[in-house]
């Protein structure tokens, strides 16, 4: 672990999009990294009726599982336990890394490796288990490489895009015992390869994600093209997967259009190189496979979600990135300024459940609402929908009697609020509204040229110089006397 | 688990239903896949090339190499692979429909996954040129191997070795990955670990670059056993 390890969080989210867009070097390898994603994923879906089909089906899979979300978690965990998982529940990361910590002291183990998973970014598992003097080791290429460099993801499924090959041959001849400076991709690989290796044949606990769970059988399902899921799940002899709450679905023939989706919407693959469906530990009389399994289920915040439906489609959610990749602001400010574990749209409109709204305000507005998140998103969530109501519940109290969201109107100001309502009163009586319009296009010489956020890119606002119910009277005055056209001038 | 433990647990799972089941959820029915997948044939499926040679095309574009015999003949044309790879240590496993034959086609190369992983951790990590396994199906529409792991084939033979040998018999290989859940019943019997697996271990994570043998094998080679129509094999 890097003591140098970065501190970022969403409230700084605006001073940090402003040095990520003065940034010339991010922005390109951000704008490479994308246009690669977009066109790869649109070489998947070539006509767009494939597209809309398949994503009915992925969506209906979705709302389905969540219109039962209990009843499905109630089955899965008795489906779990017959089969010998240990299942844990968890409401926040506190409870979820103490449950780590006390499978690890069990295990006498001083080191975990582990496969791409969010839901441990989440909870910062491996900032919560160096603090016990626990090493553990992200064993994803991108993750390893953002570890040994003290850094942290900046998309979901590529996560160290913002780097260079050559930052990253800088950096493994810095840290990798015995290596040499190479920027020969295949050679920085096998590196990486070979230190992880020994972890994965050391370890005593592997740890992963989850990307979808089946109800019914009791197997979670894991999308990779590494390899080091599988390692992770199969050599050591404990394996502790951790995911959140909304990830069941009810059969496991559920999972496989929700599969091609996600791959086909992620980097444009019919298939990833692995499919590894994992039901339950070792039985009897196998060689290998872990001897113990638990499962952490974590709610932090996703219970919020789910309470309301205006919200809800939030949980349908299966982190394939495809929004992130079309949105011209994340390509833009890039993963880090989110300050978040899930950037770009669709951690900015989860993000505000998991920390509360008052940390997250300014995240459901980065988004200039051109709606490309909501067309892609193979499951058919509609982000700039949610994102318009997260900023309205940002600013106001919840109506409807509806409960309040964490953070909700933590971003209401005063003088705000006081001049929305000045001008609804003024907006609403045409006996203030006359005289204030004759005197604002006679005072306009008055208006300030420099008006706050607004100049910094744009012309000032001033008032018309007459008013269209004044310049409507003057017309209709010159068709009924056609003399005075010379007279009045055109001010 | 300590009382401790479970008390936090009971807490924990206690609030977390409590919050859900307080929710009115109006129900929402369940898509018909079937209808979806019956609805949609493949583009390729519907290009009149056979299956077969569908699920060949696929597989090469993820890596995999494809050798294709015959019933009569795969066991020579494996020998000349690993001649070829010049492969000198193979691992697989015992009380196949195919031990017997690798025993005769590579005699005292290969070695038996007999012991348990702690045991031959060492031999699998750090010895083994490639493992060899059975296939369940293949997959013509992404060029798939579906791979069941069993106590006689256990999950890291097919992970650990740099090299994946696949046998696989034509007649195994299905439209979907649908039709392979739905018309084998999966869901009546899951094995421990059931797997897809398409093409060797890849990442594109250094510059977007892709380079293959991450950590899994850097070669997945599939003995294609053509006995759906033995003429267009290799004989």
């Amino acid at each position: 672990m890097s003591a140098t390890e970065h501190i970022v969080r969403p409230e700084d989210f605006k001073p940090r999009s402003r040095e990520a867009i003065a940034d010339p070097k991010l922005r390109s390898n951000f704008r490479g990294a994308m246009d690669f994603l977009i066109e790869r994923r649109a070489a998947q879906f070539p006509e767009g009726a494939t597209f809309t089909r398949l994503r009915k089906v992925g969506e209906g899979i979705r709302k389905h599982a969540l219109s039962r979300l209990p009843d499905l978690l109630d089955q899965l965990e008795t489906s779990l336990q017959r089969l010998g998982v240990n299942v844990h529940y968890a409401e926040n990361s506190i409870d979820a890394n103490r449950i780590f910590l006390e499978i690890a002291k069990r295990h006498h183990a001083d080191m975990m490796i582990k496969g791409k998973s969010m839901v441990s970014e989440e909870i910062e598992l491996n900032q919560a288990m160096a603090a016990e003097g626990i090493e553990c080791i992200e064993s994803d290429m991108g993750e390893y490489i953002l570890q040994i460099d003290g850094d942290r993801p900046s998309h979901i499924i590529m996560p160290a895009i913002h780097k260079t090959k050559q930052d990253i041959a800088k950096l493994f001849a810095e840290k990798i015992p015995g290596a040499t400076y190479t920027e020969d991709v295949d050679e920085l690989i096998r590196m990486g390869r070979s230190v992880l290796r020994d972890k994965f044949r050391d370890a005593r606990i592997g740890v992963s994600g989850v990307n979808f769970m089946v109800a019914e059988t009791g197997t979670i399902a894991l999308v990779e093209n590494e390899g080091n899921g599988r390692m992770c799940t199969t050599i050591p002899d404990v394996h502790v997967a951790i995911t959140g709450i909304e990830k069941v679905v009810e059969k496991l023939e559920h999972v496989v259009p929700l599969y091609a989706l996600l791959t086909r919407s992620a980097t444009g693959q019919a298939v990833s190189t692995y499919f590894n469906l994992i039901t339950g530990p070792r039985r009897v009389g196998e060689k290998d496979g872990p001897r113990e399994m638990h499962l952490i289920l974590l709610d932090n915040g996703r219970s919020q979600a789910y309470r309301e439906e205006k919200f809800r489609a939030t949980l349908q959610c299966i982190r394939c990135g495809a929004c992130m990749n079309h949105c011209p602001v994340y390509t833009r400010v890039g993963g880090h300024s989110y300050g978040t574990a899930y950037p770009g749209p669709i951690g900015s409109i989860i993000s505000p459940h998991l920390l509360g709204l008052s940390e997250t305000r300014d995240l459901p507005t980065a988004s200039s609402l051109c709606g490309a998140c909501g067309e892609v998103c193979p499951v058919g969530i509609p982000i700039p929908e949610i994102l318009m109501r997260l900023r309205e519940a940002a600013r106001n109290d919840s109506t409807d009697g509806a409960q309040a969201l964490r953070g909700q109107a933590s971003a209401r100001k005063a003088v705000e609020a006081l001049t929305w309502k000045a001008w609804r009163i003024l907006y609403a009586n045409s006996f203030l509204y006359r005289p204030f319009v004759w005197m604002a296009t006679r005072l306009r010489w008055l208006t300030p040229t420099h008006q706050a956020g607004w100049t910094q890119s744009r012309a000032p606002l001033r008032p018309a110089p007459r008013a269209l119910r004044e310049l409507l009277a003057q017309r209709q005055r010159r068709a009924e006397n056609p003399e005075l056209r010379y007279v009045i001038s055109r001010d | 688990m300590n009382a401790t433990h479970v008390s936090e647990n009971q807490r924990a799972r206690a609030a977390i239903f409590q919050r859900l089941r307080e929710v009115p959820v109006s129900p929402s029915a369940a898509p018909d896949i079937a209808a979806y997948f019956r609805e949609r044939p493949t583009v390729l499926a519907q290009s009149g090339v056979s299956r077969v040679e569908r699920f060949i095309a696929q597989a090469k574009g993820w890596r995999t190499e494809i050798i294709e015999v015959t019933p009569g003949t795969w066991q020579e044309y494996l020998a000349e692979l690993i001649q070829r790879k010049t492969l000198q240590r193979l691992l697989a496993g015992r009380g196949t429909a195919f031990s017997a034959g690798l025993q005769r086609a590579l005699g005292d190369k290969l070695s038996w996954y007999d012991e348990d992983l702690s045991e031959i951790k060492p031999i699998l990590f750090s010895e083994t040129e490639a493992g060899i396994t059975t296939v369940r199906s293949g997959v013509a529409e992404t060029g798939s191997l579906v791979v069941w792991p069993t106590h006689n084939e256990p999950r890291s033979l097919s992970l650990v070795p740099p090299v994946h040998i696949a046998l696989l018999y034509a007649s195994d290989i299905v439209e979907t990955l649908y039709d392979a859940v739905t018309s084998q019943s999966w869901a009546s019997g899951m094995p421990t670990n059931a797997l897809l697996i398409s093409g060797p271990s890849r990442t594109s994570d250094i510059q977007r670059t892709l380079a293959y043998g991450a950590h899994g094998p850097k070669e997945l080679i599939v003995i294609l056993i053509r006995d759906d129509a033995p003429t267009q094999a290799r004989a």
